[in-house]
């Protein structure tokens, strides 16, 4: 199988759907959050009682706009909203508000560095339209019923919609990752694949390679994880190149992944090629926004991923992998930042920032209640360059510090952690395992340097780690070289 | 109330009421330190209009027992200037129908001949008023619906420009044409109740952010230098000459109060019907699929979803609704959306132009008849094109979005015509001046 699919290529376009983080409801003031009693965050409006009629929510045009320019797109002066019309139960008024075609933003791109094999690639952007939610259906609840709960119903969202530019599963997983980290830097959305508030579906076709007309293809749905649309994709490819090895052809349906069992198969009919009769909503007149204003917009965003790690490669002269973990999310990044603000050697801030902080964080602290603030940090990594601590004592300061907020000199100070460099103490250290280890002392005396490391680290032992081990070693050898 | 609505001989005008609840409302209106402009006044309102305690069904077996849990904003305004809802009247089914023939609660008979329809879709709206029950009452308009029972009833009815009047609460048939209008006894009364209605409401974005006049201050019954255009379009060959004549008789009372009279062309005024039977149904195709037994209304169990969707609307929806979703789901369908409701926009935007080149023109009114014919008998007309032909001369200005005032201008064998005057956006207040007028010189009915 594996020689057939050489022959083929993979061919993937995305649709991206991202819940707006607003207080409330596209087109109504219901709470918008998660987690309610079924049905409590509803109101006549999106519970399509008869005569009621929606109203848009200001704030998520706003962040819908932010996301849009984000992602390099020309924002339209006038967008329209449109109904998209079928029946489920879910679906209260029997339509979706959503935008056709004139949608809120198109021709926007996303370039995606830093992927681990290094290679840039640009995702070309259709579209990004703002649309509401469906309510949730929940089919095991009550045996024999389907219960409906419409604390989802017109949540705002709006869907991204790339061109095919992708040419594998990786880079796939590649522009969802880097898109998450856009939306993140934004602030529009919490994009929680998990949770719901991001959801994928993929339009996948195999085509010979050479060629350049696209296959026909099949949109894969139903993926929870990022990994999972990976692995969506590599099966359903394998599944077309199969098929068209064989001579057959790809019928252009939906396919659904089941991550459990690892496979797609295909949605029922009445899950396919609706007819949506799509006509602009006459409830609601057409989006239009000043130039002024868009600009301005624009002016307020944040440093994006690509220029954040771009500049970190110019001003810090860290490696692709630091930078990468650095700009993974924007607060991290800030912290960093913070940290070189207070005069640190960039090299050691990053690599106490990837593994030390990062690891705090694992373990359930948030960066905004850090007890080790920036500044701290750059104190404490001010001491290990100058000698005042071993870097083994750096590392329980910085675990006393992440508990107490106290600054690294003071802990240094109270837990004896400073390190020794007095010539005598030292000396008193050397001369006193030289002696406890008769053995080893005459071996290295004769000439066995290897046994150097063990003696280092048994004065270190000794002095609880506060001897300087650079100046150990210089006494140490100079034993050796007299023959003492 | 009871007396001339119900029983075997009864209008059949009202569909719900609440005595009790009606005269709770009117002492607590007494108990008030300061009277509303309509304080005391009894009202009635379409059945397409939410009300909190009255059935709200449209007309409509789908929503048979259905009770609002909101008030639409309408109805709240009239509340809150002291009138008092006394009734919920019958009507076409959401509004659909030129006769009222197509209500699920029977049909409402006209007031002044019992053997005739009253008129529709707001046909309870406007019996109620004709037969003395009320002074004012709420109907709806999306290509006549008032206009045409007022012209029927032998009372004044007014569609208000589009945006004028807020829509939260109106069930909506077609909503970019969809209206809420009044009926009154008088010129005044109707003029009273659109003041209280009308102004902008953040619940519908389509309402429009625009001053709304002292409408009663256009009673100044002089026209001098008024311009009122005759639209030839709205006088064909073909028209009734005892119509004919009924406005030119109209047109010299105008004259006569110092208007000047001049003819016109709005030469898009036949696309109107087409136009208008395209646009309708294809918005109503989609308003109308919330009522799918899942959440309110009526449900009638089957054994899937699919099977319950079908059940519930086929029995639900009457066969004028059913053809209308038939219709509006067939022109919105790919590969036909272009050559039916794009064209029909396109249209439409014309119609909207010629309106708009008339008033800039120096023309402040129009004049036309508000229905080609008078009220006509049950069963008179089987052909539902020959029926949509009744809103020949209203659903222009819904698609225009002007505003428009019907007004009685005399009587044929006994039965009242109305003539029309339609004004530019949002100048009701010029629209009400003409009708002041040209109710003032009417010769008082037989």
């Amino acid at each position: 199988m594996s020689t057939v699919m050489n022959r083929y290529e993979m061919v993937v376009g995305l649709e991206v759907h991202v819940q707006l983080l607003t207080r409330t409801k596209a087109f109504c003031s219901c709470d918008a959050s998660y987690g309610a009693a079924p049905n409590a965050n509803t109101c006549p409006v999106c519970l399509a009682l008869p005569g009621a009629l929606p109203v848009l929510n200001e704030e998520a045009v706003r962040l819908a706009v932010r996301a849009a320019l984000a992602l390099g797109c020309t924002i339209n002066e006038t967008s329209i909203f449109a109904r998209k019309n079928y029946f489920y139960p879910d679906l209260p008024k029997g339509y979706q508000i959503s935008q056709f075609d004139r949608p809120l933003a198109e021709h926007g791109r996303l370039d995606i560095e830093m992927t681990s094999n290094g290679t840039p690639v640009t995702v070309r952007i259709t579209r990004v339209h703002m649309e509401e939610d469906a309510g949730k259906s929940i089919h095991d609840r009550y045996p024999g019923a389907t219960a409906i709960d419409l604390n989802r119903s017109g949540v705002p969202l709006i869907e991204i919609v790339s061109e095919p530019d992708m040419r594998s599963a990786r880079e796939a997983g590649a522009y969802l990752r880097a898109l998450k980290q856009v939306i993140e830097y934004t602030g529009v959305s919490n994009a929680n694949m998990e949770e719901g508030s991001l959801r994928v579906d993929a339009n996948v076709s195999a085509r010979l390679r050479g060629q350049t007309a696209l296959g026909t293809k099949t949109e894969v749905k139903n993926m929870n994880s990022f990994s999972g649309v990976e692995r969506a994709l590599e099966v359903e490819f394998a599944r077309q190149c199969e098929v068209l090895a064989a001579g057959g052809t790809v019928h252009q349906q939906t396919m659904l992944w089941d991550a459990n069992r690892g496979e797609v198969r295909p949605a029922r009919s009445k899950e396919q090629s609706h007819d949506y009769r799509y006509f602009p909503e006459p409830d609601l007149p057409p989006l239009v926004f000043a130039r002024a204003w868009i600009d301005r917009m624009r002016t307020e965003l944040p440093e994006l991923p690509v220029a954040k790690q771009r500049r970190f490669a110019a001003d810090y002269k860290l490696t692709p992998a630091e930078i990468e973990v650095l700009t993974a999310d924007s607060p991290l990044a800030v912290y960093f930042e913070e940290v070189m603000r207070s005069g640190a050697d960039a090299k050691a801030a990053a690599n106490w920032v990837i593994r030390d902080v990062r690891q705090l964080l694992n373990d359930g602290a948030l960066l905004a209640t850090l007890r080790v603030r920036p500044p701290a940090l750059a104190q404490l990594l001010a001491m290990v360059r100058d000698g005042t601590v071993s870097h083994a004592a750096a590392t329980r300061i910085f675990a006393i510090v992440a508990e107490s907020g106290d600054a690294p000199v003071e802990v240094a100070r109270r837990e004896g952690l400073l390190q020794e460099r007095d010539l005598d103490a030292l000396t008193g250290w050397v001369d006193q395992v030289l002696a406890e280890n008769p053995d080893e002392a005459a071996r290295f005396r004769a000439g066995e340097k290897k046994l150097l490391g063990v003696l280092v680290g048994q004065v270190m032992k000794l002095s609880k780690g506060r001897a300087d081990p650079k100046a150990v070693n210089q006494l140490l050898s100079a034993r050796a070289a007299a023959g003492e | 109330m009871a007396d001339v609505d119900a029983g075997p001989n009864g209008l059949n005008c009202i569909l719900w009421t609440d005595e009790a609840r009606a005269l709770a409302d009117a002492a607590a209106v007494d108990a008030l330190p300061q009277a509303g402009a309509l304080a005391g006044i009894p009202f009635v309102a379409k059945d397409n209009i939410a009300t909190t305690h009255l059935q709200t069904t449209c007309g409509s077996r789908i929503l048979q027992g259905y009770v609002s849990p909101y008030e639409a904003t309408v109805i709240t305004r009239l509340r809150d200037a002291g009138a008092v809802l006394v009734g919920k009247t019958n009507c076409d089914e959401f509004a659909m129908g030129s006769s009222n023939e197509n209500s699920a609660y029977g049909p409402v008979l006209n007031p002044i001949d019992r053997t005739r329809v009253p008129g529709g879709s707001s046909g309870g709206s406007a019996a109620s008023v004709a037969a003395g029950i009320v002074r004012i009452a709420l109907g709806s308009e999306t290509g006549g619906s008032v206009r045409q029972p007022a012209s029927y009833c032998g009372i004044v009815g007014v569609k208000p420009t589009y945006g004028r009047v807020s829509r939260f609460g109106l069930v909506a048939f077609a909503s970019s044409l969809d209206q809420i209008g009044v009926f009154g006894t008088t010129v005044d009364d109707a003029a009273l109740a659109l003041e209280v209605i009308a102004g902008r409401d953040s619940r519908d974005a389509t309402s429009a952010d625009c001053p709304v006049d002292a409408y009663r201050n256009s009673r100044t019954n002089d026209l001098a230098g008024v311009v009122i255009g005759r639209p030839r379009e709205y006088f064909p060959s073909s028209l009734d000459p005892r119509i004919l004549r009924l406005c030119d008789e109209a047109l010299d009372r105008l004259r006569a109060r110092g208007a000047t009279v001049r003819d016109v062309s709005l030469p898009h005024t036949d696309l109107a019907i087409p136009v208008y039977y395209i646009i309708a149904p294809a918005e109503a195709s989609s308003n109308l699929a919330r009522f799918d037994g899942v959440r309110y209304g009526l449900r009638i169990e089957a054994k899937g979803l699919r099977e319950m969707y079908d059940s519930t609307r086929t029995l639900g929806f009457g066969p004028e609704v059913t053809r209308r979703i038939l219709l509006g789901t067939y022109v919105l369908s790919a590969g036909y959306y272009d050559a039916y409701y794009r064209k029909a926009q396109q249209v439409r935007t014309l119609i909207a132009k010629d309106f708009r080149d008339v008033f800039d023109s120096g023309v402040h009114l129009l004049f036309t008849p508000t229905t080609p014919s008078t009220a006509f008998e049950f069963g008179a007309k089987s052909d539902p094109y020959e029926m949509y032909l009744n809103d020949i001369f209203t659903a222009t200005a819904n698609l225009a979005g002007v505003p428009a005032i019907s007004v009685p201008i005399g009587d044929v064998d006994g039965l009242p015509a109305g003539g029309q005057l339609i004004a530019r956006h949002f100048d009701e207040q010029m629209m009400f001046r003409g009708a002041y007028a040209l109710e003032a010189e009417r010769k008082a009915p037989a």
